[in-house]
């Protein structure tokens, strides 16, 4: 037990000591009572803050609401991994791109292409994926009164980590749930990206054992929280005004692939469906790729790691029952193998998304939350992957693009600069 | 005397480095932990009983939650 403090110890540099802040802000104690008192008028549906469901020596105690939690609690961190390996790999099945059946980065992508924000005929499709992992994150926030607007920590080095994180990671052509996808479908590139993530992550944890910090968030009224949900129903909204139309590249005001990985998807009620029960258990069981690592490298504690891991061999598992396994390095679907800039590429990743806290999936689910920090993150990313494909930063499966390499080392520096700048020694 | 860490408004993971930087420094064996996220919550109980503290009591308030700690002897 005591051997996993042992070694943080050890590897832990003297830091500064921290400054304790005895007496709560006045000022963020009364805006957050009227943020509850919204809440209370939103849904009458706030266990958290009713004193019979008080948590006792980390029990909880049971109440009428106890029954759905511990359902929840149930679908722990790796059977939510488990969970969405074999979902994902259902969903490649009913269409969804090859070893790409969840993607965040790839979606997010699909989505600035579907809204003309990038002209790359080939990835243009408005995924309902992302829409469902924020709307059933923010109905399981709403069901279980963890719905609080907040935002006020660093927003625009946010915003920029999310640019980058976007532009960076196309050069290994996926996130981190698509490089989990990846190796469980075979892809043997897969595993430097894998290794390039879990070093950059490293790098992450040396900052903030240095004190890193983007500073504190504070409550605020309800807008910042909702902001980031509407938006994402006003993209179901067009989806369903403007439906693809067969053979034709544009329907209303979005774009539709008519080839490439933009062209095949699963069915659109189905996508939508089973990705709002998904956000929906991920934000109850806080799956977190990131998190993962980080906690394996920084505590020795392997419980967000179990989910990572079960997502892999579920997805492994599911992908040779269903006949969509082909070990291999050359061919691999949508995917190059340029082992360096596999590595690098998710090397930079793995460092913004530690230093932003977390994996591109979490951040939907934390938008859904209410947390409008993540919800410029998610809008970075989307502006992002415009600007990869716009400038040619992005990948092809023929290869790095013409200007990745550029923008790895401005990404790069980019990254240590906030690293080593953003302290804030009174957290 | 109990010391107070406060911990909310913090992203991940920085509401357990700071707790348990304070854990390694402080003189008390006792702590109150303000969280304001259920997430943070749920890292602290499960990681400060790797580094030889438990929870005595996790207390929800208006601003998230008061969770105690102490060491075990």
């Amino acid at each position: 037990m005591l051997r996993a403090f042992d070694i943080f110890t050890e590897v832990t540099a003297p830091a500064p000591p921290v400054v304790i802040v005895s007496k709560a802000n006045l000022s963020f104690q009364c805006n957050y009572q009227r943020i509850i008192k919204i809440f209370n008028i939103i849904s009458s549906n706030r266990p958290n803050i009713n004193p019979s469901s008080r948590l006792t020596n980390g029990r909880e105690m049971r109440d009428e609401k106890s029954i759905m939690e511990s359902l929840c609690n149930c679908l722990g961190y790796y059977r939510y991994g488990a969970v969405i390996g074999i979902l994902a790999t259902i969903f490649q099945k009913l269409g969804n791109p090859p070893n790409m059946g969840i993607c965040v980065a790839c979606m997010e992508r699909d989505i600035a292409g579907a809204l003309g924000l990038h002209r790359v005929a080939t990835v243009q499709y408005l995924r309902p994926e992302i829409i469902g992992f924020v709307l059933g994150s923010f109905i399981a926030a709403l069901t279980f009164g963890e719905f609080r607007p907040r935002a006020g920590s660093a927003p625009i080095v946010r915003f920029f980590l999310g640019f980058l994180r976007w532009l960076v990671p196309l050069s290994f052509l996926g996130c981190p749930w698509r490089a989990l996808l990846r190796i469980a479908g075979g892809d043997g590139n897969a595993i430097f990206g894998l290794l390039g993530l879990f070093f950059g992550v490293w790098i992450g944890t040396l900052f903030f054992k240095r004190g890193y910090s983007l500073g504190r968030a504070t409550p605020t009224p309800l807008p910042t929280g909702l902001v980031m949900v509407l938006i994402v129903m006003a993209l179901l909204f067009l989806r369903i005004i403007y439906p693809p139309i067969q053979g034709q590249p544009q329907s209303g005001v979005l774009f539709y692939s008519l080839e490439g990985p933009g062209s095949k998807y699963a069915p659109f009620f189905i996508s939508l469906g089973v990705a709002i029960a998904l956000g929906f258990i991920a934000q109850r069981s806080r799956f977190c790729t990131m998190g993962a690592l980080r906690d394996l490298i920084l505590f020795r504690n392997f419980h967000l790691f179990l989910g990572v891991l079960s997502l892999a061999i579920f997805a492994f598992i599911s992908n040779l029952i269903l006949g969509q396994f082909k070990p291999g390095f050359a061919n691999q679907p949508i995917a190059h193998s340029m082992s360096l800039w596999n590595f690098l590429g998710m090397t930079l990743a793995g460092l913004s998304f530690a230093l932003a806290g977390g994996c591109p999936g979490r951040q939907l689910f934390l938008a859904g939350e209410g947390d409008g920090d993540a919800a410029i993150f998610v809008l970075g990313i989307i502006i992002g992957a415009a600007f990869a494909h716009n400038f040619g930063f992005a990948s092809t499966p023929k290869g790095i693009g013409p200007n990745a390499i550029e923008v790895l080392i401005v990404g790069l520096v980019f990254c240590i600069w906030v690293g080593f700048s953003m302290r804030h020694k009174e957290v | 005397m109990e010391e107070l860490v406060d911990v909310r408004g913090l992203s991940c993971p920085q509401p357990l480095l700071v707790t348990i930087e304070k854990i390694k420094t402080t003189q008390s064996s006792q702590l109150k932990v303000l969280v304001d996220t259920d997430t943070a919550r749920e890292n602290i109980t499960i990681v400060v009983k790797s580094v030889g503290w438990r929870v005595l009591e996790v207390e929800p308030s208006a601003l998230g939650y008061i969770i105690t700690i102490e060491r075990v002897f």
